[in-house]
């Protein structure tokens, strides 16, 4: 019996040294995981604008349907052309935003006159899919205020980013939360949305 | 080129415009593009942001500022790993202090609710391991405070109550635990060697993710796409799959693939404190043998007729355990090759050469791209030299760890252990509470049986 106790108590004393152990490997697995440097704050997927190919991917490779890739309009580099590349389709018929002549499939670009000969665009981002197709005619014909990126209220920051895995450009990267959003005017880091100054520098 | 943009910006609306002015406009239109469709390729090295000047505006029109959506504030995350400890915490109450099934079903319904379908299944400890590995290898790579929280709390939890993560926490998990109808037993064999799965995903999964092969377990997630009610079709076909086997066979994802839960099992035997079938003493009725949809119980043994003689055959057969460890590493090592197609490095210069062999260019968007980024082969080369090793490297240690884990497995199966109650399996208990109403003695603690209670 004495020895029974002693052999369950040499257990317990077993168990718990293990248990201990096993804690401590874990919080130290965890704390060793944690050194590198982005590990300052949360890191989210953003599109560098300057390494996109406007190749089309984000629009279908993205896990959410519509993707979370949206054309956003740096105004200040835009030349708020009549013929606007983005807009129009190579080749329109007329100048008008008939469906036709439009280069955006869903007709998500707005075109409002402001006066002559300028014209503002906005994106309404409820249509806008990502297809990057006005993106890659104002890129390609015009001052390239158009680009593609990553809307931070519907990315749902995947660990592992599908359309980042897909991106022939490797145009799609982890950055730290304040850095976001990655905005065609800032070669390096862009203001936090809050400062909110995607200015022309 | 700048005049020939400018021309178009004829002064004057549209409606102005006599028809034959129009058509030419047009057709200027389509010469500018023309021409800049000419010109662009070859200046498009020394091409400048403004190819068009700055509006200059007559009427003092101020341009908007393009406001960017905020993301989701960080306290919510933090809410979150609140709301997981709680549950993880409630989970052990209703497990270990009120024994209540019912209880731990309605917790998991909440949490498949809030975790799965409300935030998406992505506050995941399963997916956590991969970056806790990655921020291990990767010295750039660290983990944020938040991920790591999301990794340790269900291990302590393990460490304390045993596995009440998977009880009723874990999304995954729950949305199976809906699914389950009609429980098969597997043959003791088949569930043993299908228990090695997860040992092997979590090997693999690990050397993926430290050699930046990509995070093997977020891609072949097989229910968040359900959670999502979007996402890749393979996949929500693997999770309604997998949700129709459930109804058979319980919780195949829990018990055959997911590699958290291999670090669960370790952590719950260890626990101090466990969830258990009778409330106070077991009188061996046997009435709680089958209730356990995941063979988690465990019967008595008579135990070794020699103890001695175990012992000494315990002792021989650990030392098969560093042969089959070398023989994992050297098999993980020998399928290194084959396996390191899955690097984006080693797969885009296999595609390289491919293209090269062929005499075509340009077949995939990747190829197309490496070759207008103007890398060299030979860079690309180093880089796949260097991922190929790791990967080596990796692979050999997986396989180890893998052999290892075949090796304690057979160990296992020719020990006797000297139980004399139905006890639940520390390791292998997923903590359901199904056992509870199986046992004649907890009806005694509810009072709804007389009889006298034992050990109180």
């Amino acid at each position: 019996m004495a020895d029974e106790t002693k052999s369950l108590a040499r257990r317990e004393f077993l168990r718990r040294g293990l248990a201990g152990t096993a804690g401590l490997c874990a919080a130290a697995a965890a704390g060793a995981a944690m050194r590198g440097a982005s590990a300052q704050s949360a890191m989210v997927w953003q599109i560098d604008p300057h390494l996109c190919i406007q190749c089309g991917q984000c629009m279908t490779h993205c896990v959410l349907e519509p993707s979370a890739v949206k054309c956003v309009h740096t105004y200040a580099m835009c030349g708020y052309c009549k013929l606007c590349f983005g807009y129009f389709q190579p080749g329109a018929a007329a100048l008008t935003s008939s469906a036709e002549n439009q280069m955006c499939p869903t007709g998500a670009i707005r075109r409002t006159f402001i006066e002559a000969p300028y014209y503002e665009y906005s994106i309404d981002e409820a249509l806008c899919t990502g297809c990057g197709k006005c993106v890659k005619g104002c890129n390609t014909f015009g001052n390239g205020s158009l680009h593609l990126q990553i809307l931070r209220d519907l990315c749902v920051d995947c660990n592992e980013c599908a359309i980042a895995r897909s991106c022939p450009a490797d145009a799609i990267r982890r950055v730290p939360a304040g850095q976001a959003y990655l905005m065609k005017s800032s070669h390096g880091p862009a203001p936090a949305p809050a400062a909110k100054t995607p200015t022309d520098a | 080129m700048r005049d020939a943009a400018l021309q178009m910006r004829s002064p004057g609306g549209r409606d102005r415009i006599p028809p034959a002015r129009r058509i030419l406009s047009v057709f200027r239109a389509a010469v500018s593009m023309l021409v800049l469709a000419v010109l662009l390729p070859a200046t498009e090295a020394a091409a400048v942001e403004q190819r068009f000047p700055q509006p200059d505006f007559k009427k003092g029109h101020v341009q908007p500022v393009y406001q960017p959506p905020a993301a989701e504030a960080p306290w919510r995350t933090w809410a979150d790993i609140g709301l997981l400890a709680g549950a993880l915490g409630l989970a052990a109450h209703l497990a270990l202090v009120r024994r209540s099934r019912r209880g731990l079903f309605l917790l998991a319904v909440g949490c498949l609710a809030w975790f799965g379908f409300w935030r998406k299944g992505c506050l995941c400890p399963v997916g956590s391991i991969q970056n806790v590995t990655l921020g291990l290898a990767d010295p750039s790579y660290g983990i944020p405070l938040a991920v790591a929280a999301v990794f340790l709390l269900p291990l302590v939890f393990a460490l304390l109550f045993g596995r009440v993560f998977c009880s009723s926490v874990c999304p995954l998990g729950a949305i199976q635990e809906m699914a389950i109808v009609r429980p098969l037993r597997l043959p003791r064999w088949l569930d043993r060697v299908l228990g090695l799965v997860p040992h092997a995903y979590l090997a693999l999964a690990a050397a993926f993710a430290a050699t930046g092969a990509g995070f093997w377990v977020c891609r072949y997630d097989p229910f968040v796409g359900l959670f999502r009610r979007e996402g890749p079709a393979e996949m929500i076909v693997a999770g309604g799959v997998l949700l129709v086997i459930g109804t058979v066979v319980a919780r195949p994802y829990c018990r055959f693939l997911c590699p958290y839960g291999v670090l669960l099992n370790w952590f719950s035997r260890l626990s101090r404190r466990h969830l258990t079938i009778t409330p106070d003493e077991c009188i061996q009725c046997r009435l709680c043998e089958a209730s356990c949809p995941f063979e988690a119980i465990r019967g008595p043994e008579p135990g070794p007729v020699d103890r001695v003689a175990a012992r000494r055959a315990l002792a021989a057969s650990l030392l098969m355990l560093p042969l089959f460890a070398a023989a994992g590493a050297l098999a993980g090592r020998a399928a290194a090759p084959a396996i390191a197609t899955v690097h984006p490095a080693v797969s885009l210069a296999a595609e390289i050469r491919a293209e090269d062999a062929a005499g075509t260019r340009d077949l995939t968007w990747a190829t197309r791209e490496f070759r207008a980024s103007g890398e060299t082969m030979d860079s690309l080369a180093a880089r796949e030299t260097v991922a190929r090793r790791r990967l080596r490297t990796a692979l050999a240690w997986a396989g180890g760890f893998l052999g290892l884990m075949i090796a304690i497995r057979l160990v296992a199966l020719s020990r006797r252990s000297d139980r004399r109650d139905y006890i639940a399996d520390r390791g292998e208990c997923l903590g359901c509470g199904r056992c509870f109403a199986h046992c004649p003695r907890e009806y005694v603690r509810r009072g709804v049986l007389d009889g006298p209670l034992l050990n109180p």
